[in-house]
């Protein structure tokens, strides 16, 4: 029997170099500063990536967590956007304490009806059977709402009066900024909590062998439709706040453009990690802004090229570049194993 | 009451009968050999207990329960547990979380999400590797291990599910002479937790420990008995010109 020690001899899990927090730590900090020195013009640009960085965080925990390739993320988001852009046009409900969680529960219902319809069958449904499935979605979507006088047609919804939270107007700038940051950073800590948990571990078996899961006695399919569901949910939200940012919702919100960039962003940053989608949306959409002025006619074949090498020549994205496979993929018993090793110590030290 | 009853089991692909009318009776804390020329079928028999086969005729019942189209999740929860032909670990994860994921897997969604069993587990989870020769390796990635530990580990896993019934298809392919007799070694303690059904080609292995033996033939039942009985069966010693 071959027999290579390993977590006795104190190497691998507990010294393991770690990047991605770090990475974490220091995103979070230029996020929580950037409007202390940025313009208002570039806050309010950084403000819209923040909420798109919510968008991609949903597809990262369908594709990177779930095995779910999904492109209709945004039709959760826009069908978020268009029921608070109603609230607020037909009852002038702009409370930032009901138009959110309406968002969150509009994104959690409509994935919930759409997940149900393709995830749970006799037999598991195939990955391409789910991305065309989520991709016809957003299409019918934003067709229906380019048609339906009563959403606005292909004019959308427009002048939505500004989210509101008891006397105080969140309007373009710091004050939406801060808020975009908040939801963003809890988003980013529940999930960071989820795919951590032993539902995480689980769910990293459904993704590495969802055939052969089902015989330990996971039910993957349901465990599979949680997921799309959550991720729908933070769609939502995010729809939420950009139907109240921009002022306004059209039909491109709900449709398979903004899916495909989603997806996009992801795989730039590097699905499977939490941290990886934020850098890919913050990454394009910087980019996106430094060259349009410069070559406003071929940025966009610059940047197509730039997404295509990096998916070409670094499958896993940027953050691939920095951080390890182990790391990426985590330990879920790290915890145990930590403990085992201090339960350890005492001998080591002796030796 | 027996734990395991398959009664006319039959399955077909297309034109070509895999299965054809197979009864198979097992009893608690039995070893039941299953064996037979390649071809026999008996994979599909394997695999239709499991659930990763619906047959095409005939009833598998389990603790007096029907079962015969119930999913592979059902079975597993009800007690059946299955490791496969060929070696499906889960690669990427841990030594040591492969073995999670298998004792987590009666959990609820709920205590899952919390990480309620975690900390609980860890005596477990040692315990297990620790029994299969892997604690050395808890913290490698499962790809990395050889093919003999891999099959050992994939064993542990369908032990941590407390299974009543456990289905090994040959748990001793591509192993080293050396690994062959650790697993036997492995397998022998299991009487006490587990009933066993297993398809093995090494005939020496099979008999050490197995208190009856199946015999398959172009998916049918040849013979079946103590492994004396088999010994000087007529049948299986015609059918097969072999000496078991």
């Amino acid at each position: 029997m071959v027999a290579a020690p390993s977590i006795g001899a104190r190497s691998p899990c507990g010294y393991q170099r770690r990047v991605i927090p770090l990475l974490e730590i220091a995103l979070f900090v230029t996020f929580a500063a950037a409007p202390i020195v940025l313009q208002d013009y570039i806050t309010v640009f950084v403000t819209r990536a923040l909420i798109i960085a919510l968008l991609a965080l949903s597809f990262d925990l369908v594709w990177g967590y779930s095995g779910i390739m999904s492109f209709g993320q945004a039709l959760f988001f826009g069908a978020a956007g268009y029921g608070v852009a109603l609230l607020a046009r037909d009852l002038q409900i702009t409370s930032a304490f009901i138009v959110l969680p309406a968002a969150l529960v509009i994104g959690l219902i409509s994935s919930l009806a759409i997940g149900a319809f393709l995830l749970l069958g006799r037999q598991p449904p195939t990955t391409i059977f789910v991305a065309l499935g989520t991709l016809a979605g957003s299409y019918v979507a934003e067709r229906l709402a380019r048609d339906w006088y009563y959403l606005g047609g292909e004019n959308g919804i427009p002048s939505i009066p500004p989210m509101t939270a008891g006397g105080y107007e969140f309007v373009e700038g710091q004050g939406y900024y801060y808020l975009a940051f908040t939801v963003l950073s809890i988003v980013y800590f529940v999930c960071r909590f989820v795919v951590r948990s032993q539902f995480g571990l689980a769910l990293a078996g459904v993704r590495e062998q969802e055939a052969r899961i089902a015989f330990l006695g996971y039910e993957a399919q349901h465990m599979k439709l949680v997921m799309f569901s959550f991720a729908g949910a933070i769609a939502g939200l995010a729809g939420g706040l950009y139907a109240f940012h921009e002022g306004f919702v059209w039909p491109n919100m709900l449709g398979t453009v903004l899916s495909t960039q989603i997806v996009l962003y992801a795989l730039l940053g590097g699905v499977g990690t939490l941290i990886g989608p934020v850098i890919g949306v913050m990454a394009v959409e910087i980019a996106g802004f430094s060259l349009a002025d410069s070559w406003p006619k071929s940025w966009p074949i610059v940047l197509g090229l730039l997404l295509l090498l990096t998916v070409l020549f670094s499958p896993t994205g940027l953050i691939g570049m920095v951080a390890s496979e182990r790391e990426r993929l985590g330990d879920f018993g790290r915890p145990a194993l930590r403990a085992r090793h201090a339960d350890a110590e005492p001998d080591d030290g002796a030796t | 009451m027996a734990l395991l009853e398959v009664r006319g089991l039959t399955k077909a692909f297309g034109s070509l009968v895999a299965l054809g009318g197979v009864d198979l009776t097992i009893g608690e804390n039995e070893f039941h050999g299953l064996i037979g020329p390649n071809g026999s079928g008996k994979s599909t028999l394997m695999r239709c207990v499991a659930g990763a086969e619906l047959p095409s005729a005939g009833i598998v019942r389990f603790v007096g329960r029907d079962i015969t189209a119930a999913a592979p999740a059902k079975r597993a929860r009800a007690g059946l547990a299955l490791k496969f032909q060929i070696t499906s670990v889960f690669p990427a994860l841990t030594v040591y979380d492969n073995v999670l994921l298998a004792l987590q897997a009666g959990s609820s969604t709920t205590s899952l999400l919390l990480s309620r069993t975690r900390e609980a587990l860890r005596e477990r989870v040692m315990h297990l590797l620790e029994r299969f020769h892997l604690a050395q390796r808890c913290a490698d990635r499962a790809a990395v291990l050889s093919h003999g530990q891999q099959q050992w580990l994939e064993i542990a896993m369908a032990l941590a599910c407390t299974p009543r019934l456990l289905l090994l298809d040959e748990p001793t392919a591509g192993m080293s002479l050396e690994e062959r007799r650790i697993t036997g070694e492995l397998l022998t303690p299991m009487k006490n937790e587990c009933s066993l059904l297993i398809v093995e080609h090494d005939l020496d292995f099979i008999r050490n420990f197995c208190d009856f033996l199946t015999v398959l033939d172009q998916g049918e039942v040849i013979d079946s008995g103590t492994v004396s009985q088999i010994q000087n069966s007529r049948e299986v010693r015609e059918v097969y010109h072999i000496c078991v």
